[in-house]
């Protein structure tokens, strides 16, 4: 049973993902920070599944699914904002500050 | 069982209020439709005195029944508080049943002469019927909240017809004086009503007054502070020192109005407050006494200053408020009956003296009016010698001076001298009565003096309207010097109503209001004036009245006078009297201006802007303003800040959760 490493591995990656997103200010960075961390949960569910059920692979590719959906429409967002800002840098995308 | 004409008495409150409503429509649609409006505005007025006689009729035929309740319906059911709409018939609301709509007759047929050439002519019908529907709910309304509805109708109308020439600013303010100065009244009566409430759980007069007895201690501080409130709503409306200042100024409407309301009717209404609730009223002594002597102080403080007044209204309006004065001694001594007595009287007298004074300003008008001259139609020093030009005014006014100076065997002899009796009568208990009844005394002498002189510059002596006035000089229209014929038979003869009890047939008036006033009679001291001391009063009085009328004759002097254009200006205790004490100076320095200096520097811009404009509302839209902008400062628009604030929220979440 690789239980415990298996759920280690997926803290670590998630916090990675975290630091990504937190501390990056690529968007594109940031949104591969975010895959990172729908992996790393990816990670969990099929770590788990090994002793509650089968639900949690299920749930699995669900998440894949999903996940590509969110890479297409995010990656679609970020080409729009690149050719109407000429820029990827999140700093320089303030419009909502109040 | 309510014998069937009594339950009619709704029909003669309804009936004014329909006239008003068809004037007051005709005045929008119609306005020169003159003889609808006559028809209506009369018609209606005669046939709710046609309909009162039933009234009175159904009441005496079957008086052992009274009061009569007569229940229209539940007007305000809250919780324990129960206030119905319903009417009063006893023996006391059918005099004033009586006097309200018969004077009111006479003065509405008046009115047609007097005001047929105004150009507001249905607008004035249809203030006066309404003024008559309110006068009638205040006599007739069963409980204090109908009376108080009634009260401030009349107030209303007061209102509205001492400025109907509204186009001229002193009689706008002339209006708004009388209104104000009645609020501070009605403040009186509004507390009075509520510790009624309070302590017996009632506003119904029958319920009240018959909890009265059990519920309130004799003399005791609740029942004294009760009688004094609504004693302070009855010196608003009836213009007693200090609030009288008002019912001079009210002169400023037109004369029947000054005839009809501030002489016969609206101005009495206190009088008939007092005697309504006359069982609280002898529970409370010492308001008797305050009651007696504010009555017998203003009867005597009014009457030196009508000794010097110019403008005939003027000496008619202070003469008013000097016979209020009378009442209330009357009603303050515990003579209810002698009070309204001389309420009844003095309807009859001041309406046909204010009357014929509105005779001869009319034809005084008519005669200025005719030359385009701008010469004051009221003063006196105008008149003089109008005898000739108006002899069926000149005597009826005569018998109206004689009745209110005194003479036997006119109405305001047998009148005055029951209330200077019961003043005397009361003096073994009460010594200070005493005092009241030298006043009253003193004030009797000045009414014979004052009126004597009002008569003597008016009609007697040499013409001073004008040489090319005169001819245009003439007496008035019959509509008009018809209803004056009436007032003064009633004046001659009004007497009998209540003779002294040392005559044959003596104290009919006394006798009728007995049911009404038998509750209060249990407090008070038997009154009982032996048969020499009642003639000598009697003689006294007469010669007091001679005496008033014998010097004003012989110390005036008509041909001195000069007319009020060229009049040199009066010196010393004259002028005092003629400015009327500086009162409404003294008023207006340490009343009226500190109260606008404090309207206008603290409430105005302390208060209202500062407070209520600057903290309150202002305060909170800042308020509202200073957090959104707080909330603001988190929007950075930096995606990563969100991000942060996120992930502390979710950390913050799962801390809580797992723990």
């Amino acid at each position: 049973m690789l239980l415990a490493p298996a759920l280690s591995v997926s803290a670590i990656l998630f916090s990675i993902g975290v630091l990504g997103v937190l501390l990056r200010r690529n968007i594109i960075v940031i949104f591969m920070g975010v895959e990172v961390m729908l992996n790393a949960v990816n990670l969990t569910f099929v770590a788990l599944a090994q002793q509650l059920g089968p639900e949690g692979q299920v749930i699995v590719f669900f998440v894949m699914a999903v996940a590509a959906a969110e890479a297409a429409v995010g990656l679609a967002i970020i080409i729009a904002i690149y050719r109407h800002r000429e820029t990827v840098n999140l700093q320089k995308l303030n419009l909502l500050r109040g | 069982m309510i014998p069937a004409t009594v339950q009619l008495v709704w029909l003669v409150v309804l009936l004014p209020f329909v006239g008003f409503l068809a004037n007051g429509a005709l005045s929008f649609v119609h306005p020169n439709a003159k003889t609808a409006v006559s028809v209506i505005g009369v018609g209606v007025l005669a046939a709710a005195f046609a309909v009162a006689v039933a009234v009175v009729a159904g009441l005496a035929g079957a008086p052992g029944g009274a009061p009569y309740d007569v229940h229209l319906w539940s007007w305000m059911p809250a919780g324990s508080l129960e206030v119905d709409l319903a009417f009063q018939v006893d023996q006391l609301s059918a005099v004033m049943l009586m006097v309200v709509t018969g004077v009111g007759t006479l003065i509405h047929v008046f009115s047609v002469g007097y005001m047929r050439e105004d150009r507001s002519y249905p607008r004035y019908f249809a203030y006066l019927n309404l003024f008559v529907f309110f006068m009638l709910v205040l006599v007739l309304g069963a409980n204090f909240p109908v009376l108080f509805v009634g009260w401030e109708g009349v107030g209303l109308c007061s209102y509205l017809l001492i400025g109907f020439w509204y186009q001229d600013h002193a009689n706008a303010n002339a209006g708004k004086k009388a209104f104000i100065m009645n609020r501070i009244g009605d403040f009186g009566l509004l507390m009075a009503m509520f510790m009624i409430f309070r302590a017996t759980g009632s506003l119904s007069f029958a319920e009240v007054f018959e909890a009265a007895p059990n519920q309130f201690g004799v003399n005791s501080a609740e029942i004294t502070l009760i009688t004094l409130f609504l004693f302070l709503g009855c010196v608003g409306k009836s213009a007693q020192i200090p609030l009288y200042t008002w019912l001079p100024d009210a002169m400023a409407g037109p004369t029947p109005v000054s005839a009809l309301i501030h002489a016969a009717t609206m101005v009495t209404a206190g009088v008939y407050l007092v005697a309504r609730s006359s069982v609280l009223f002898a529970m409370a002594p010492f308001t008797g006494a305050v009651v007696a002597g504010i009555g017998a102080l203003t009867a005597l403080f009014a009457a030196t200053i009508a000794l010097k007044q110019w403008d005939i209204k003027k000496v008619l309006a202070y003469s008013t408020v000097s016979q209020l004065g009378y009442m209330f001694m009357g009603v303050g001594a515990g003579a209810y009956a002698a009070g309204v007595f001389h309420l009844v009287t003095h309807a009859f007298f001041k309406a046909l003296l204010f009357l014929g004074s509105g005779s001869v300003i009319h034809a005084m008008h008519h005669a200025y009016h005719a030359t385009h001259s701008h010469d004051d139609a009221q003063d006196m020093r105008n008149m003089g010698g109008l005898k000739a030009y108006m002899p069926w005014t000149f005597g009826l006014m005569w018998v109206a001076t004689l009745a209110i100076a005194g003479i036997p065997p006119l109405s305001g002899f047998f009148s005055k001298d029951g209330i200077l009796a019961a003043t005397f009568g009361r003096i073994p208990d009460t010594p200070v009565f005493m005092v009241f009844w030298l006043f009253g005394a003193v004030a009797a002498l000045l009414t014979a003096f004052y009126m004597t002189r009002l008569m003597l510059y008016t009609f007697h002596g040499a013409n001073r309207t004008g040489d090319q006035e005169r001819e245009h000089l003439h007496e008035v229209r019959w509509i008009m010097t018809g209803p004056l014929v009436v007032l003064g038979i009633l004046s001659a003869v009004g007497g009998v109503l209540n003779l002294p009890h040392i005559l044959p047939g003596a104290e009919w008036l006394g006798h009728w209001l007995e049911p009404v006033t038998e509750g209060a009679a249990a407090y008070l001291p038997e009154v009982h004036l032996a048969v020499p001391t009642e003639w000598m009063l009697l003689g006294g009085a007469t010669v007091i009245a001679l005496l008033g009328i014998g010097a004003a004759v012989a110390l005036l002097k008509p041909a001195a006078l000069t007319r009020a254009a060229e009049a040199p200006a009066e010196t010393g205790v004259r002028r005092i009297l003629l400015a009327k004490y500086y009162v409404d100076e003294l008023y207006d320095r340490f009343i009226v201006h500190p109260i606008v200096w404090l309207s206008r520097r603290v409430l105005w811009r302390v208060v209202d802007e500062g407070v209520i404009d600057g903290a309150a509302v202002n305060g909170a839209a800042r308020t509202g303003k200073l957090i959104g902008w707080l909330g603001t400062r988190f929007q950075t628009g930096q995606v990563g800040t969100y991000v942060v604030l996120f992930v502390v929220g979710v950390l913050a979440l799962l801390h809580a959760m797992t723990r």
